[in-house]
């Protein structure tokens, strides 16, 4: 039942994939990378990661589809045709995943209880968060706590990247008038 | 390499390779396509696609996920999937979206610069003036002389 739904999920996210890759209409594309966003939450639920899959449905699904929709008002709402087809991407791209693919054949079955990255650190977090921080979500344990250096460095880069935005973007509004009053 | 390709290894990784399949439509968006925010957008298919086979890499069969009872009575016969892969994705995911409002920023200054999105116009203009530069150049070596 559950390999059901994940083939079902999967085709539909190919399919999104397929028709990001078709379509010009900017505003369609977007959409539809909210979508793939949404169904990838949805895979991501069935892979036991709660957590992550409402981060990425309020992140991925949510705020970057605004985040490109204002962008599209700033911009252009259609894609030029370009003029170099050729195979090269094709190839570049065939190349990549077949390295990928290999790298695959060493790594552990989906699932499998004995891989390293499951006995490894993993069953101490569980079993020391318990009586340790006493908080019921391992992975909020984990995040707040036990990792929370990290935590702090991706609100640094949050904060970076919100500066660089500012600066990006502010006077934007104050050269077009400037611009405008020139012509 | 001593794998051997049947039924039970083949349903074992078939899903690692469906995520490259996700990967590689991504990162085909980003060489094959010429406007910047269609770029974007297949760099976040890749990204996105990344992120769910690292989960999977965490995912323990006939586990559920990493959450405790409220009473924190915990049962120990109950599998519990890996948390650790879920904080370093949660962590991704936000870096993520923090470099993607970068790239946006960055598609709307090269508007205003340019006036044009699409790989090939900027070229045409980056092109038009190096060209002019150069005949500039050259004219100020030739009064010189």
């Amino acid at each position: 039942m559950e390999m059901l739904i994940d083939i079902v999920l999967f085709s539909m996210m190919v399919a999104t994939a397929l028709a990001i890759v078709r379509l010009r209409s900017l505003f369609a594309v977007v959409m539809l990378a909210g979508v793939f966003s949404l169904l990838s939450a949805l895979l991501l639920v069935t892979l036991d990661a709660v957590d992550v899959a409402f981060t990425e449905a309020a992140v991925g699904a949510g705020i970057s589809t605004v985040l490109m929709l204002s962008t599209l008002a700033l911009t252009s709402r259609s894609e030029q045709p370009s003029a170099k087809a050729g195979l090269t991407p094709l190839l570049v791209v065939l190349v990549t995943g077949a390295a990928l693919v290999y790298g695959t054949l060493d790594m552990p079955s989906f699932g499998d209880p004995n891989a390293p990255a499951t006995t490894h650190v993993a069953p101490d977090y569980l079993e020391r968060s318990q009586h340790e921080i006493g908080v019921p979500n391992v992975v909020t344990a984990i995040l707040a706590s036990y990792r929370g250096f990290d935590t702090l460095g991706e609100t640094g880069v949050v904060f970076t990247a919100g500066i660089g935005v500012l600066l990006l973007i502010s006077g934007l509004r104050r050269r077009r008038r400037q611009k405008g009053e020139e012509e | 390499m001593t794998a051997e390709f049947d039924l039970p290894f083949i349903l074992g990784h078939v899903n690692y390779w469906l995520f490259i399949v996700l990967m590689m439509t991504g990162l085909y968006i980003v060489v094959a396509k010429g406007n910047l925010v269609k770029k974007i957008v297949g760099l976040n298919i890749f990204q996105t696609a990344v992120f769910m086979l690292y989960i999977s890499v965490g995912k323990v069969s006939g586990g559920t996920a990493p959450i405790f009872p409220t009473d924190m009575n915990v049962d120990p016969n109950v599998v519990y999937s890996n948390p650790l892969p879920h904080v370093l994705i949660l962590t991704a995911i936000v870096v993520g979206i923090a470099t993607t409002s970068l790239g946006l920023a960055l598609i709307v200054r090269i508007r205003e610069q340019f006036g044009t999105i699409e790989e090939e116009g900027i070229y045409q203009i980056e092109r038009d003036m190096a060209a002019e530069e150069y005949r500039l150049h050259s004219e100020l070596m030739s009064e010189r002389r």
